[in-house]
């Protein structure tokens, strides 16, 4: 298991320092940081053996955190544990910034502790943490507190304690879709799919059961049959109604021995937000925009690009924060710029124009034409590969078509139902990896 | 919310301060105190100075200092293990306090202190936390365990604590299950004395899916990877566990998703492989690996690595998800690099054209590395689809055309390994290569652009200028280029004798006088004994045709696959190196994936699936022992290496030398210049070689025509099976009753049941002018690949010339495959007698046999078959005998003579039936001969 963790600032200066295993000596700090940190070459691999310990690593912005083995240790469990551990610190001081982390060292040696016994990781839910790591000193706890709060961090309910209370009980749905593309300059398709979150905050009293229901094909087939097969088989009777979900993972509330027997998905929510389901389409997904670039080298000086973006959906709705990013050469000297809607600009820092376009309705199209002047540049041998434009956005709806169906509410000991429960949902569609090559 | 300031404390008599602070009287002052120290010790400070007034401070009521202090000892307790024993009373008290967090942090904390006069007093507090009635407590005191066995394993064994573990994988607690089994695979993977205690049966197994369910992410990782260690008894077993495993897949965090992936990609290995269930768990598999490629980037490489096991073994899952592998522009280098790997091999017939375009556009990326594997990839393509294989090369031809150095070398890397797959098919590119030549600096594009200009030299007109080029700074080449130089040179001398001979003189000087490597000193040797002495067995040797490179490059070696996917997801997968070979060897176990025991038919399916090489498929390299061998035979008349070394050392160098040489090639040269006349002599005194050495006089049937001329387009095969030398030979006379010469000619077999195949090259007469006929012995081995044929002896031949391919079958007669060590001692045999049961018996009369006892055993020995006892019983002779074939199947036999009688009774016993016919009539061949 995990042999011990270091946290270094960019300079390679140790910020956070925790063995866990013999095996593991201080020399280990600093062959990370002369091999990897100070390295000479990029490093081209998040895995790196040394003397044969192995070394992980993950970077959050100029911070280096790193956990070491000296064992054949389960390579995946390291990367989620180091990816929960930031969340964890994230949670309870915000930015992961070498001033935070100095600020908080205690904080994290006490989180470290609880979390990670002998290189295995324990409970990382930032809520249950948060009811006994509280950086306020023990205040004495009676017994009924304390048993509540190991009960928890073991519990078979991990994520949720007992006794919460609401006026008002309510809940929030937002299905939160991410759409990647990736598009040749002819227009065609190389590789598209939705990468979709519900995340969900419950103001629930009690320990209510809840059941969800989407409108996936094999779910909404499979009701009352056994066996699960293939989404290839559905479609005829579901109609456009439904979706075919490639892949879904669930948030560990979710009974998943249910979902495989029942097609059900139900579950006792942690109180307050989280996220409950993320899924992935590859199907029918509607592509909100389609950029068409034009680009051609006017002799060794001149760039000339034309821009065309259209909006494919509903002319009733909005998209809002449009932006589209074409990269320029690295040799640009000036851009002289037309667009009708939207403002762009070039930006040097970034070698790219950048064309900003707040709002824009469905079904409409915009241009924007651009000459790129270039310097005349001797180095010949670099030549400028032509990065892919790239484009955000947010739309109103899923562009994978999905949607909630229902989400029951049952709580059998306080006394209130499904019809009590206020719910709100909403969907949301941004742009992922939205990339037209040019 | 400025512990920051602890970090900045550098003064001198720092130290001095803090133990005054730390022996304050008010609280917050001690408090702060520890925080400098600990901040201290972070950045790698020695304040182990402080120890006895840092753990004065451990009795405190404050929980933060109080875990701040321990996070001390556990840093220096080593280094003064006098003063860590007055830790131990608080710890002691700690563990009866009524906190359990107070409980659990006593005895997690005091694992962490290896000091052995502290462990001693662990025992106690450990027994009752592990049976605390907190599940927090019980959960820590698990891991303890697992803390002390690394410690001192004696001393877990002795107090029991194996058996206290074990008793906590049926705690209610599905955490306290999940710590525990993590406590025992560790402790398992470093003890064997452990192992009866800790093993797993299905009752645990059990126990172990129940809490699956319940528990923690990181316990159900735990619980898989412990399960997935874990024999199941049967199919039966084996599928119900698939079964519970299969819902993780959906779990958000990847790690259950691989190691659940982890479970049931090993135990597929048991399940039928042709059933609905294994055909149903490969489809569920695609899905969620491929989820794991929205992850983060680090989890994405880790996901890939192990996808590339995955696909290798099982090539099924994620056939048809190649677009999900295409490169995105912001994907870090390391995920760029493996996706690569897999789009190759997932690669098609249906999809190589999205494939090609997409490694088109990845050629002209920035990143050298990418853009190298990129090239390399389309050369790999166009090995992998043949109807591609155009296009790929094409598509290379314009990244030559952009001359960035980097990609024309790895262009002409890829495209030698296209022109070893389709010989004769694109070689019209040759002109293009060379004017690229002064380009080339490393020294893999350089050796191959020489191996290209050597094959072809015929095609290139100025090859020689070409390759004397290459020669001039031959000293400062790598060896690799060196090696390949001499080849090409001497190759252009074959093509071309009459305008190479200085060339070919030059660089056997260089490479046998002028280098101290011994690899190109003695393939120098080797080549230029060859060319003195016969170069037109030379050219046999040098310019035979060659068999086709494999089409899969870089596959994982079987065995080594089937261990890295038993260590899926762990980091072995993600090196793609087992284990041991990065692990401190204390007892790595070597991993094996389990094998269905339901029929041998599922297992030989599974390794034809997994190994793909097709039956066309011969090795690149000859057989070491006849090749070399033969060479070395050729060579007992001429110089040895010693002389020869002399007579080059009185000739002196430059300009001289090369005549001089010349005298020594005069001979062979006018051999070679005056056609293969000479060649067919020098085979022809091979054979004799042979043929006298071969006095044992093994029965050999007559030859017999297996390929009439009608059916061989006028090419008539005929032959037959000998044994000679330890070495079975097939003898085979090539008739050209055709109006024209054939060449070209090559031999192959297909699988068959003894796994016969030849073991050299065949090397017979080239070109066989009309009307004449050429004998050859071709060796032949038992390493290749077996498949029952019906009847038994039946073996499928396929012979090339130029004009086409023929096939014919044959016979192999049974007693060539007799085996020189199949002679067993009279216990033994006579333990295998009766171990083989009489119904395995049968009985036949060989009729009309001339022979007394004695000449009889003489005869059967001579093939192989071996007298271990005679008997008189009642005035008949009894032999007893035994033989054994090459896959290994024993026999054993009884004759029985009565003197005066033509007629002999044979009773055999073996554990294979099938093979009685064949036996009783090679008896019956030997004798009557």
């Amino acid at each position: 298991m995990i042999g011990g963790l270091f946290i270094y600032n960019h300079k390679g200066e140790v910020l956070i320092s925790r063995v866990f295993r013999d095996d593991i000596g201080r020399n280990a700090v600093d062959a990370f940081r002369v091999n990897v940190i100070h390295a000479r070459q990029q490093v081209r691999s998040p895995v790196t053996n040394i003397a044969r310990t192995s070394f992980f690593h993950i970077k959050r912005s100029n911070i280096w955190v790193a956990a070491v083995t000296r064992q054949n240790v389960n390579a995946a469990m390291v990367f989620e544990f180091l990816h929960k551990m930031c969340e964890v610190m994230a949670a309870y001081f915000g930015k992961i910034s070498e001033e935070n982390i100095k600020n908080n060292f205690v904080l994290i040696y006490e989180i470290l502790d609880e979390i990670l016994d002998f290189g295995y990781p324990q409970n990382t839910d930032t809520g249950i943490l948060k009811t006994f790591i509280t950086q306020q000193g023990v205040k004495s706890q009676t017994k009924e507190e304390t048993a509540q709060i190991t009960s928890q961090v073991t519990g078979q309910i991990g994520w949720r304690r007992e006794g919460i209370k609401y006026r008002r009980n309510e809940l929030f749905l937002d299905v939160l879709e991410s759409v990647n593309l990736l598009m040749s300059p002819q227009g065609q398709v190389l590789s598209a799919h939705v990468a979709g979150r519900i995340v969900m905050k419950s103001y629930l009293s009690g320990m209510p059961e809840c059941k969800f229901g989407i409108n996936d094909k094999v779910l909404m087939e499979s009701k009352g049959k056994s066996s699960l097969d293939d989404s290839s088989r559905a479609g005829v009777t579901a109609g456009k109604t439904s979706i075919a979900i490639d892949d879904c993972q669930f948030h560990q509330c979710v009974k998943l021995s249910k979902f495989e027997t029942e097609h059900s998905i139900s579950f006792i929510p942690p109180d307050g937000e989280f996220e409950l389901m993320r899924y992935r389409t590859t199907k029918d997904i509607s592509l909100p925009f389609r950029v068409i670039p034009l680009v051609r080298e006017v002799g060794r000086q001149k760039m000339e690009v034309k821009v065309v973006v259209k909006s494919n959906f509903k002319p009733s709705l909005l998209a809002q924060k449009v932006e589209v990013r074409i990269p320029t050469p690295l040799n640009t000297s000036g851009v002289q710029v037309i667009c009708m809607k939207g403002k762009a600009k070039y930006k040097a820092s970034e070698n790219a124009i950048v064309w900003k376009i707040k709002r824009m309705g469905g079904m409409k199209e915009c241009q924007l034409s651009a000459e790129i002047e270039l310097l005349n540049t001797s180095d010949k041998g670099k030549k400028w590969t032509r990065p892919p434009i790239s484009m955000n956005f947010e739309v109103p709806f899923a562009p994978s078509g999905f949607k909630v169906r229902y989400l029951k509410v049952f709580e059998s000991k306080i006394n209130y139902s499904d019809h009590d429960v206020i719910k709100w949902v909403r969907y949301i569609g941004r742009s992922g990896l939205y990339e037209t090559r040019c | 919310m400025t512990d920051s300031k602890y970090f900045t404390t550098t003064k001198k008599g720092e130290i001095f301060e803090l133990k005054a602070e730390l022996n304050s009287d008010k609280k917050e002052k001690k408090k702060e105190a520890v925080k400098k120290v600990i901040a201290s010790m972070t950045v790698g400070k020695d304040v182990s100075a402080l120890f006895a007034d840092v753990v004065n401070c451990m009795q405190t009521d404050n929980l933060e200092l109080k875990k701040l202090v321990y996070l001390y000892l556990m840093n220096y307790a080593k280094t003064q293990p006098d003063v860590a024993i007055i830790s131990v009373n608080t710890f002691v008290r700690d563990c009866e306090d009524p906190n359990p967090l107070i409980r659990a942090l006593a005895v997690r904390t005091m694992g962490c202190i290896r000091v052995d006069k502290i462990t001693e007093y662990l025992c106690e507090p450990l027994r009752k936390c592990l049976k605390d009635e907190d599940p927090y407590v019980r959960k820590t005191a698990a891991v303890c365990v697992a803390k002390l066995h690394d410690i001192n394993a004696q001393l877990v064994e002795d107090q029991g604590f194996l058996d206290a573990l074990k008793d906590l994988l049926s705690d209610s607690n599905p955490m306290v299950v999940a710590n525990a089994v993590a406590a025992i695979s560790e402790i398992l993977e470093t003890s064997t004395t452990a192992q009866p205690s800790l093993e797993m049966n299905s009752g645990t197994i059990n126990k172990l899916l129940t809490a699956l369910n319940e528990c923690t992410e990181w316990g159900q990782v735990f619980i898989l990877d412990s399960i997935s260690n874990y024999a199941p008894k049967d199919e039966k077993e084996a599928q119900s566990i698939c079964e519970r495993v299969t819902p993780r897949l959906a779990h958000a965090n990847a790690a259950v998703v691989l190691s659940a992936v982890k479970v049931i990609m090993k135990y597929m290995e048991i399940l039928d492989i042709h059933g609905d269930y294994v055909t149903m768990l490969v489809k569920k598999l695609s899905p969620p690996l491929v989820t794991l490629l929205s992850a983060e980037p680090e989890i994405q490489y880790v996901a890939l690595r192990n996808i590339n096991l995955i696909v290798q073994k099982r090539p099924d899952i994620l056939k048809n998800e190649m677009k999900v592998f295409f490169v995105k522009y912001n994907d870090p280098i390391y995920v760029k690099l493996e996706k690569l790997d897999i789009m190759i091999r997932l690669t098609n017939q249906g999809n190589i054209a999205q494939v090609l375009a997409e490694l088109k556009e990845y050629a002209t990326e920035v990143d050298v590395d990418f853009v190298r594997k990129s090239v390399r990839a389309i050369g790999r393509c166009a090995i992998k689809v043949e109807q591609a294989a155009e296009r790929c090369v094409s598509t290379l031809l314009d990244l030559i055309q952009t001359k960035v150095n980097y990609v024309v070398q790895e262009a002409i890397v890829v495209i030698k390994d296209i022109f070893r797959k389709y010989p004769n098919k694109y070689e019209s590119i040759i002109a293009t290569l060379c004017e690229n030549l002064d380009t080339l600096d490393e020294p893999e594009a350089r050796a191959s652009m020489i191996w290209i200009i050597g094959e072809y030299a015929e095609r290139i007109d100025n090859a020689d200028e070409l390759l004397e080029s290459f020669l001039e700074g031959f000293q400062d080449e790598n060896t690799q280029v060196q090696l390949q130089l001499l080849t090409a040179i001497v190759k252009l001398f074959l093509k071309r004798p009459t305008d190479t001979q200085e060339l070919v003189q030059q660089v056997l000087s260089l490479a046998t006088q002028d280098s101290d490597n011994p690899d190109l000193r003695d393939r120098g040797y080797i080549y230029w004994r060859l060319l003195s002495t016969d170069p037109a067995a030379a050219k046999e040797v040098v310019l035979a045709e060659k068999p086709l490179i494999s089409e899969e490059t870089d596959l994982i070696e079987p065995t080594l696959l089937d261990e890295l996917i038993c260590h899926i997801a762990s980091l072995a997968s993600v090196y793609h190196k087992p284990p041991n070979a990065f692990v401190e060897g204390r007892g790595v176990m070597r991993r094996s994936l389990p094998r269905n025991q339901s029929g041998e038919a599922g297992v030989s399916d599974l390794t034809a699936d997994v190994s793909p090489p097709p039956a066309q498929q011969s090795t690149v390299i000859p057989g070491v022992d006849s090749l070399i061998g033969d060479l070395l035979d050729m060579d007992i008349g001429g110089p040895t290496p010693y002389q020869q070394q002399q007579m080059m050392g009185q000739i002196p160098p430059s300009v001289p030398a090369s005549t001089g040489a010349v005298d020594l090639l005069g001979e062979g040269l006018d051999n070679l210049l005056g056609g293969g006349g000479g060649g067919m002599d020098t085979l022809g005194g091979l054979s004799d070689i042979f043929g006298s050495s071969a006095q044992t006089s093994s029965y050999t049937p007559p030859q017999e025509v297996w390929l009439p001329a009608a059916k061989g387009k006028g090419m008539e095969v005929t032959g037959t099976f000998a044994r000679r030398n330890k070495k079975i030979y097939m003898e085979l006379t090539f008739t050209n009753k055709a109006m024209q010469p054939m060449m070209n000619f090559a031999i192959q077999f297909n699988k068959n049941s003894f796994g016969l195949q030849p073991a050299s090259p065949l090397q017979i007469q080239s070109p066989l002018p009309p009307n004449q006929s050429a004998s050859t012995s071709l060796h032949l081995n038992t390493q290749g690949q077996i498949q029952k044929m019906e009847p038994l002896t039946t073996l499928q031949v396929a012979v090339k010339n130029n004009i086409g391919v023929f096939y014919y079958s044959c016979q192999i007669p049974m007693h060539v495959l007799f085996t020189e060590e199949g002679e067993m001692d009279k216990k033994d045999f006579l333990a295998s007698w009766k171990e083989i049961p009489a119904q395995n018996e049968v009985q036949s009369t060989i009729t009309n046999v001339q022979h007394n006892a004695d000449t009889v055993s003489q005869k059967l020995r001579n093939n192989n078959i071996f007298t271990i006892a005679k008997r008189n019983v009642e005035g008949q002779d009894m032999l007893y005998q035994s033989l054994s074939l090459t896959n290994g199947i024993r026999i054993l036999a009884e004759l029985k003579i009565q003197p005066g009688m033509t007629n002999f009774t044979l009773s055999l016993k073996c554990r294979v039936q099938d093979i009685y016919p064949f036996i009783q009539q090679a008896f019956d061949q030997i004798l009557h001969n």
